[in-house]
C-alpha cells in the first residue's frame, strides 16, 4: 500500500513524523504492508498533516492525521477522509507551474522528477545559444520573485554580455520575511527544480559555479537542498559536463547566519565572502561586481526554480498568464490569522480580498479580518477597502503597497495597529546592517516616537511622518527605505488605533 | 558557565580551518563548522583563523558579532527558539512569548539555572500558516499553544 507523509516543515511542526510511526504500528497490526513515501507539501497548511492513500492508482486524502487516526486511514473509515486530493477546490483552482511537483513527487528521487516532466527544459536549453536562453526569459516576462519584481532576462543579459574569467549565479533562500514560505517549500518538496534553474542560468549567461545562500533557520531545507545537489552530481546534472553537453555547472549550499538584512542582494554577496552582512552602494551592479567582484546573477528561489517550467513548456505558455506586466503565477503564501493557510499559486492578477475571503476563508479566530500586511514586514497593512486591489507588482504599487515575495499576513480586529508599526520600527533597528544613518538611528528613534505617541503625544505624529519621509528617501536599501511603508500604512489606514491611544491619556 | 581552556582541542580548530580553506568565502562555514564542533566559537579559533585567512582580529570580531547566530560561550543543552514575527504575532505570538519568558524568569537570549534551555528570539521559521511556531535545536513545532510550549519545556528539562 502506497502513502504519502509530507516531510515538510511545516506537516513535521503539525505531527507528521508521529503520524508515520502511527501509520507503521497500524500497519503491523493490520497486516499490510506499506511503502510510505515522504513528500513535499500540497500547501494546505490547515489540512497537514495531510496523509495520502493510493486507491486503485488515485490519491486519496486525509487530513489533518493525527497518531490516532492512523488505522481508519489504513482501512478506509477514517472521518478525516476528503476523497481525491486533486479533487480539491484549492487544488482544482491553482494554476501550479512553478510548484507542479511539490507535494505530488518524492522530492528526492531523481526518477521521479524526470517523470514528472523534470531536466526537460535543461535538456531544451543545453540545444541553444546563451543569447537564445536569455531571450526566452526576457519573452517569458518573468521578473524577480523576491519582491523587487526587476526583470530576470535583463539582469540575465547583463552577465551574459560581460567578461571575465569567472561568473556566478547566487540564488538567494534567505526568506526571511514574516508571512512568505514558499522558497522554503519548493526547496524541501521540489529542490532539482531549482537546481534546474540555477543550471539553466549558469549554461544561459556563462557562469560554471553557482551557491544557494540559505537561512540557518530552515534546517530542514538545508538538509534536503545538500543531499539534492550531491544526487545532482552523481546524475551528472551538475558537474564538469552537465547531461553529456561538455558544458560545465556546479553549485553548493551556504547557511546564512540569522541576519535579515543578508535578504538583500549586496549584503548577502558580503555575507557570501565571509564578511559582514553590510549593504553595498549600487552602482557597480552586482550583475558586474558580484560575488568576489565578478559579474552575478542574483535571483530569488523562486525566480530561479520558476525557469525550467519556461524552459519546458515555453516562454509564451509562460507569459500568457498574468495581468499587466505582471506575466506568469504568483505562488501566494496565506498566513497568519486565516481559516485557511498555505501555498496558492496562480495567474497574477487575483483580487486580495479573494485570497483572503475566498481562498482564506477569513480569520482563523473567527472575528472580522482588520488589516493584511502583504509582502513581509517591510509591506503594507492593507484595510479591508482596498480588498478589490488586484495582486500584480504595479497594481499593488497603485493600491499603496507592494506585493513582494507575494505574503499575506491577516490580522483580526484585535491587532493593535499601533503596536504592529512600532514593532517594524524595532525589526529594523534590530536587524539594520548599521551602514546608512537613516535607518541605523531612525528605527530607534522611530520605536520611541511612537512610543511618544501611544503616551498620548499628539505632537509627535508629525515627527514620525517626517522620519519616514527621512528614512524611505535617505537609505540605502529596502530595509531602511521600505520600513516606513508598514509604519505609514498602519497610520493612514487605521488612525483610530493612534488617535484613541492619544484620546485615552488625555 | 565557559569550559575550560583544556576542554578546547587546539588541533580540532586547526583541522576544522583546514578543512574549509579551500572554499571561495571560507568564513561562515568555517564559523559553523567550529561552533557546531564546541557549541560555541572558541576564542582560541581567533588567532588561527586570523592567520589562516589573513584578516585582522578586529575584522573577524565584526564578523562573528554581525550575525545573530555565532556565540562566544556554550548555550544551554537545548536552544528554543521562538518566532516574534507578524504571522506569528497575528495569532497570539506575542502573548505566549511573553508567558514562556515569565514562566522561565529570563529575558531573551537568557539560559535557565539549569543550564537546561536557553531561549531567543527568531524572526520567521517560515511556518507561519501554522503560527506561532518554535523551534527547539532542529525541531519545529507549529500552532503552538500555552500547554504546548509546557510540553516542550519539560522535555528540555527547563
Amino acid at each position: 500500500m502506497k502513502v504519502y507523509v509530507p516531510m515538510d516543515s511545516a506537516a513535521k511542526a503539525l505531527g507528521a513524523e508521529d503520524v508515520v510511526r502511527a501509520l507503521r504500528d497500524a500497519a503491523a497490526q493490520q497486516g499490510v504492508t506499506l511503502d510510505i513515501v515522504r513528500n513535499g507539501s500540497r500547501g494546505m497548511i490547515w489540512l497537514e498533516p495531510l496523509v495520502e492513500v493510493e486507491i486503485d492508482g488515485v490519491r486519496h486524502g486525509f487530513g489533518p492525521a493525527a497518531p490516532d487516526d492512523a488505522a481508519a486511514i489504513l482501512d478506509n473509515s477514517s472521518a478525516k477522509a476528503l476523497g481525491p486530493v486533486e479533487d480539491l477546490d484549492w487544488m482544482k483552482r491553482q494554476t501550479r507551474l512553478t510548484f507542479a511537483r511539490v507535494g505530488v513527487i518524492d522530492p528526492l528521487s531523481m526518477d521521479d522528477y524526470r517523470a514528472h516532466g523534470g531536466l526537460a527544459g535543461l535538456r531544451r536549453a543545453l540545444a541553444m545559444t546563451g543569447q537564445d536562453i536569455v531571450d526566452q526569459v526576457k519573452t517569458s516576462g518573468l521578473r524577480g520573485r523576491g519582491g523587487a519584481g526587476f526583470p530576470t532576462g535583463i539582469k540575465w543579459q547583463t552577465v551574459h554580455d560581460a567578461g571575465g574569467p569567472q561568473k556566478y549565479i547566487v540564488c538567494n533562500a534567505d526568506e526571511g520575511d514574516s508571512g512568505t514560505f514558499a522558497d522554503r517549500m519548493i526547496m524541501e518538496g521540489d529542490p532539482f527544480t531549482l537546481i534546474e534553474g540555477m543550471a539553466i542560468a549558469g549554461i544561459g549567461v556563462g557562469a560554471t559555479r553557482g551557491y544557494v545562500y540559505l537561512r540557518s533557520e530552515y534546517p530542514d531545507a538545508i538538509r534536503v537542498m545538500n543531499a539534492a545537489v550531491e544526487i545532482a552530481r552523481k546524475a551528472g546534472v551538475l558537474g564538469a559536463d552537465v547531461l553529456g553537453s561538455g558544458r560545465a555547472y556546479d553549485m553548493e549550499i551556504r547557511v546564512g547566519a540569522g541576519a535579515y538584512v543578508c535578504g538583500e542582494e549586496t549584503s548577502l554577496l558580503n555575507s557570501l565572502e565571509g564578511k559582514r552582512g553590510v549593504v553595498r552602494a549600487k552602482p557597480p551592479l552586482p550583475a558586474l561586481e558580484g560575488f568576489l567582484g565578478r559579474p552575478t546573477v542574483v535571483n530569488n528561489v523562486i525566480s530561479l526554480a520558476t525557469v525550467p517550467v519556461i524552459f519546458e513548456r515555453g516562454a509564451q505558455h509562460y507569459a500568457d498568464f498574468g495581468t499587466g506586466r505582471s506575466r506568469g503565477t504568483a505562488t501566494l503564501q496565506i498566513a497568519g490569522n486565516v481559516a485557511r493557510g498555505g501555498l496558492f499559486e496562480t495567474a497574477f492578477g487575483i483580487s486580495l480580498g479573494e485570497v483572503v475571503n475566498d481562498l482564506g476563508g477569513g480569520s482563523a479566530s473567527g472575528r472580522p479580518v482588520k488589516a493584511v500586511q502583504v509582502g513581509g514586514p517591510l509591506g503594507a497593512y492593507m484595510p479591508v477597502s482596498s480588498f478589490d486591489a488586484p495582486l500584480g507588482y504595479e497594481e499593488m504599487d497603485k493600491a499603496g503597497g507592494l506585493i513582494g515575495h507575494a505574503g499575506l499576513v491577516v490580522f483580526d480586529d484585535s491587532a493593535d495597529m499601533l503596536g504592529m508599526a512600532r514593532f517594524a520600527m524595532e525589526f529594523c533597528a534590530v536587524e539594520s546592517c548599521g551602514k546608512c544613518t537613516p535607518c541605523r538611528i531612525g528605527a530607534v528613534r522611530g520605536v520611541e516616537t511612537i512610543d511618544r505617541i501611544r503616551r498620548g503625544d499628539g505632537a509627535a505624529i508629525p515627527i514620525l511622518t517626517d522620519l519616514c519621509e527621512t528614512m524611505k528617501d535617505g537609505s540605502l536599501c529596502a530595509l531602511g527605505g521600505l520600513t516606513p511603508m508598514p509604519v505609514m500604512s498602519a497610520l493612514t489606514h487605521f488612525p483610530d488605533d493612534f488617535a484613541t491611544q492619544k484620546e485615552a491619556a488625555e | 558557565m565557559a569550559l575550560p581552556d583544556t576542554a578546547i582541542d587546539g588541533a580540532e580548530i586547526d583541522r576544522i580551518i583546514d578543512a574549509h580553506m579551500h572554499l571561495e568565502g571560507p568564513l561562515l562555514p568555517l564559523l559553523h563548522a567550529l561552533q557546531h564542533a564546541f557549541g560555541f566559537v572558541p576564542a582560541q579559533a581567533m588567532g588561527p583563523i586570523t592567520a589562516a585567512l589573513n584578516i585582522t582580529r578586529a575584522e573577524l570580531h565584526g564578523v562573528i558579532s554581525f550575525y545573530h547566530d555565532f556565540r562566544d560561550k556554550p548555550a544551554g543543552r537545548h536552544v528554543l527558539k521562538v518566532c516574534r514575527a507578524e504571522a506569528c504575532q497575528a495569532v497570539g505570538g506575542t502573548a505566549l512569548a511573553e508567558a514562556t519568558l515569565a514562566k522561565l524568569g529570563l529575558d531573551w537570549h537568557g539560559t535557565t539555572a539549569n543550564g537546561a534551555v536557553t531561549i531567543e528570539p527568531v524572526y520567521c521559521l517560515g511556518l507561519c500558516a501554522c503560527a506561532p511556531a518554535v523551534m527547539v535545536d532542529d525541531r519545529v513545532v507549529g500552532r503552538v499553544d500555552t500547554a504546548r510550549m509546557d510540553a516542550i519545556l519539560a522535555e528540555a528539562g527547563a
